[in-house]
């Protein structure tokens, strides 16, 4: 029982930080119609980026350790977002009217700079972060316990407040109504006086703002990462955006959850080995079965 | 004025301005703050250097596409993407002799060649297998498959699993390795080809990755991460080896010294005869029906539909072709190695295979030899620049799609005039 609700709890941070990184899958695909092959990687990135952020507030004397978070944030989700305008500037605006093989090869090349980029610029070891938060609450249940630590609760505590941001974001503003309507038909969003391009790239500001989010809250929660970390994460982040129904944004964040929970049950309760292999089975499953997953409209294909 | 050529170099100034701000931001940390442990060291010439190279590109980038050329050259870019060269009718190649003498210099190789090129040319035609298997699915029929990598580990273990435990040698498994992967692709495609490209693109690319994650964990039967030894081809029984155990080797029965690159020369022999073999079917099956089907869904799937094309048959037909090379070629793979972990089938084999693909020229086969050679067998000649390699694919991939989305070798096609007394 302990272990269920100890697994539940893993689950339900792990899927939170999923959410985040699907939902700037599900814009993309939303808004153009492309799976953002090297979304992951910015991912990673932003790993890095938030390692670089801590070791230089350190540098700099910053002892107290809200400053450092916040400062870390802020710089994180910072330079990220414009790795994402920047990415979507080279490798996917000159392909907007192109077919949409080519863009996904060119997304699938703008993953292996990424990755050898940073391969080259940081070497290829494992880096890592000190650990900031100690502590935890526990919870005696049965016999065993469970656990919770102070920075898995700020993990879901950052992403709900990023989630909620995001979808006041766009819900209530006038760059949300652009987005939206940019969403439902993009040459009717041009002819109504809306810069489409515009609104494209900050739709992926936007979604790799999130993945720096992300890449914040794991980096620190795990301590370690390396060159390659982007291209798990975001597969199983796709799988959520897949789940919840593409396109869809609170279908990303409860997809991400359902997507967390369901993995760290199987991890815990059947064999952490093929916890992967779980969620590739899945991924694969709902695509035959619901290919528009629990929130999203089924597409049509038309001539 | 210098304005006649209609260049305004204060907006190239502000674009190069703009370019190097952000190169900047985005290098600054990444590539000015080298990690080390919890500390780091600055690098900041690296980062000058970069944001330089940026912003002087930028504004040479700015200030060509003002004048009269760039803006021709950007003009031709909107509208390079069209699809075949179409010959005369009864146009007759000039460049007939070329394959005979391609076959000859080829049979001349491993007599004449050092072990390395020999073992460096193997190497580029398992690619070239690779690429042409992968060109049927991608190529040709259009579907964008990720997981290729998985066809091909399906070849290699077949053929050290097959061994180990059935006691199957080369001979075979090379036909069974191909059926394998051919029902691998047949069970992997027959659900997914529903499903539109990008879609296939991430369930392949998952299909490849769980493989591999089996042959990983799966340790009581594929030895996992620790990897599993593949046996050598034999000439009529007669092993390449130093000494057998049951029966004579190849050079005890030629009375020849012992060589080692006697398996090499023939591993490369047999695989250059299945490479003809699957250039052979591949010509001759563009040109059939089922040839034209593929290409013609590739065009319009929707079309195709409601011309009455079995879109599902076509469409796993490609799939089984292709995955069947991939297994041809994941055979040879293991016998050249002589041993096999999973650690040579990551994404990144399939992201390779796939450029391959793409720079030589989608459905070109022609194409798809050439880029194989020059992806494999360039890297081997720059050694001093392997960690580049990564980086230099990932570039290829992005630019060819934006310059060149067709490939390097554009398909020709022979065009054809009715017969007189047709039918008009």
């Amino acid at each position: 029982m302990d272990i269920v609700l100890q697994q539940l709890v893993n689950g339900l941070t792990l899927g939170s930080v999923y959410g985040l990184i699907a939902i700037g899958y599900t814009m993309v695909y939303g808004i153009i119609g492309m799976i953002n092959f090297a979304h992951g990687d910015v991912y990673m990135v932003s790993a890095y980026i938030t390692a670089i952020a801590i070791a230089l507030l350190t540098f700099f004397g910053i002892e107290s350790f809200p400053i450092i978070i916040i400062g870390t944030l802020f710089l994180t989700v910072a330079v990220t977002g414009a790795y994402g305008w920047v990415i979507e500037r080279i490798a996917y605006r000159p392909l907007r009217n192109s077919s949409r093989l080519s863009v996904l090869i060119s997304a699938i090349g703008m993953s292996l700079i990424l990755q050898n980029y940073v391969q080259l610029s940081q070497g290829a070891n494992q880096q890592g972060v000190p650990t900031l938060l100690t502590g935890a609450i526990r919870f005696s249940v049965g016999d065993g316990f469970v656990q919770i630590t102070y920075m898995k609760l700020m993990i879901l505590l950052i992403s709900l407040l990023g989630m909620g941001i995001l979808t006041y974001v766009i819900q209530k503003t006038k760059l949300g109504r652009m987005c939206r309507a940019t969403q439902q038909d993009r040459k009717m969003a041009s002819i109504l006086g809306i810069d489409t391009d515009k609104v494209i790239s900050t739709v992926f500001v936007i979604g790799a703002m999130m993945a720096a989010l992300a890449g914040v809250l794991i980096t620190l929660d795990y301590g370690a990462f390396d060159f390659y970390v982007g291209f798990i994460i975001g597969i199983k982040a796709f799988t959520a955006a897949v789940l919840g129904g593409i396109g869809s944004l609170p279908g990303a964040m409860l997809g991400g959850l359902i997507l967390g929970l369901s993995e760290a049950l199987f991890a815990g309760l059947i064999s952490s080995d093929y916890k992967d292999v779980f969620s590739f089975s899945l991924l694969v499953l709902i695509l035959i079965i619901r290919p528009s997953g629990l929130l999203g409209k089924p597409e049509v294909e038309k001539v | 004025m210098s304005q006649a050529a209609g260049v305004n170099f204060k907006k190239s100034t502000i674009d190069a301005l703009i370019a190097g701000f952000l190169a900047l931001i985005l290098f600054g940390p990444i590539v000015g703050v080298l990690l080390d442990g919890y500390q780091f060291n600055f690098e900041t010439d690296r980062v000058a250097w970069m944001v330089a190279i940026v912003a002087i590109g930028r504004f040479a980038i700015s200030s060509f596409f003002q004048t009269e050329k760039g803006i021709a050259m950007s003009f031709r870019y909107a509208n390079s993407n069209d699809g075949a060269t179409v010959l005369a009718p009864g146009h007759k190649s000039k460049m007939v002799w070329i394959i005979p003498l391609v076959i000859v210099i080829g049979l001349l190789i491993p007599f004449i060649a050092s072990k390395y090129v020999l073992t460096v040319v193997i190497l580029g035609l398992i690619y070239v297998l690779l690429g042409l298997g992968l060109n049927i699915v991608v190529g040709l029929a259009g579907l964008l498959d990720l997981g290729f990598v998985g066809f091909y580990a399906i070849g290699a273990y077949g053929l050290a699993l097959g061994y180990e435990n059935l006691g199957l040698g080369f001979w075979s498994m090379l036909p069974i390795a191909a059926i394998l992967a051919a029902v691998a692709g047949a069970i992997l495609g027959f659900p997914v080809l529903r499903m539109h490209g990008d879609y296939l693109a991430i369930v392949t690319l998952g299909f490849g990755e769980i493989i591999r994650l089996v042959l990983t964990n799966w340790a009581s039967f594929t030895h996992g991460p620790n990897g599993i030894s593949a046996p050598l081809p034999t000439l009529f029984g007669l092993e390449f080896k130093r000494r057998s155990r049951d029966g004579e080797t190849f050079h005890e029965f030629f009375n020849l010294p012992y060589d080692s690159a006697y398996k090499y020369m023939f591993i490369y022999l047999v695989l250059f005869a299945v490479v003809w073999a699957v250039l052979f079917i591949k010509h001759r099956l563009v040109k059939m029906p089922i040839g034209r089907a593929w290409e013609a869904l590739r065009e319009d799937e929707i079309a195709c539909r409601s011309l009455g094309l079995n879109h599902v048959l076509v469409k796993l037909s490609a799939f089984m072709l292709g995955a069947s090379t991939g297994g041809l070629a994941g055979v040879f793979f293991a016998t050249y190695q002589g041993f096999i972990n999973p650690s040579s089938f990551t994404f990144f084999e399939s992201a390779l295979i796939l450029a391959i693909v793409v720079l030589g020229g989608m459905g070109s086969t022609l194409g798809v030899v050439i880029a194989a050679f020059f992806l494999t067998v360039l890297p081997e000649m720059l050694r001093e620049f392997a960690e580049y390699r990564v980086l230099m694919f990932g570039i290829l991939m992005v630019v060819m799609m934006i310059w060149k989305p067709r490939g390097i070798v554009r398909v020709t096609r022979t065009g054809f005039a009715p017969k007189q007394g047709a039918v008009k």
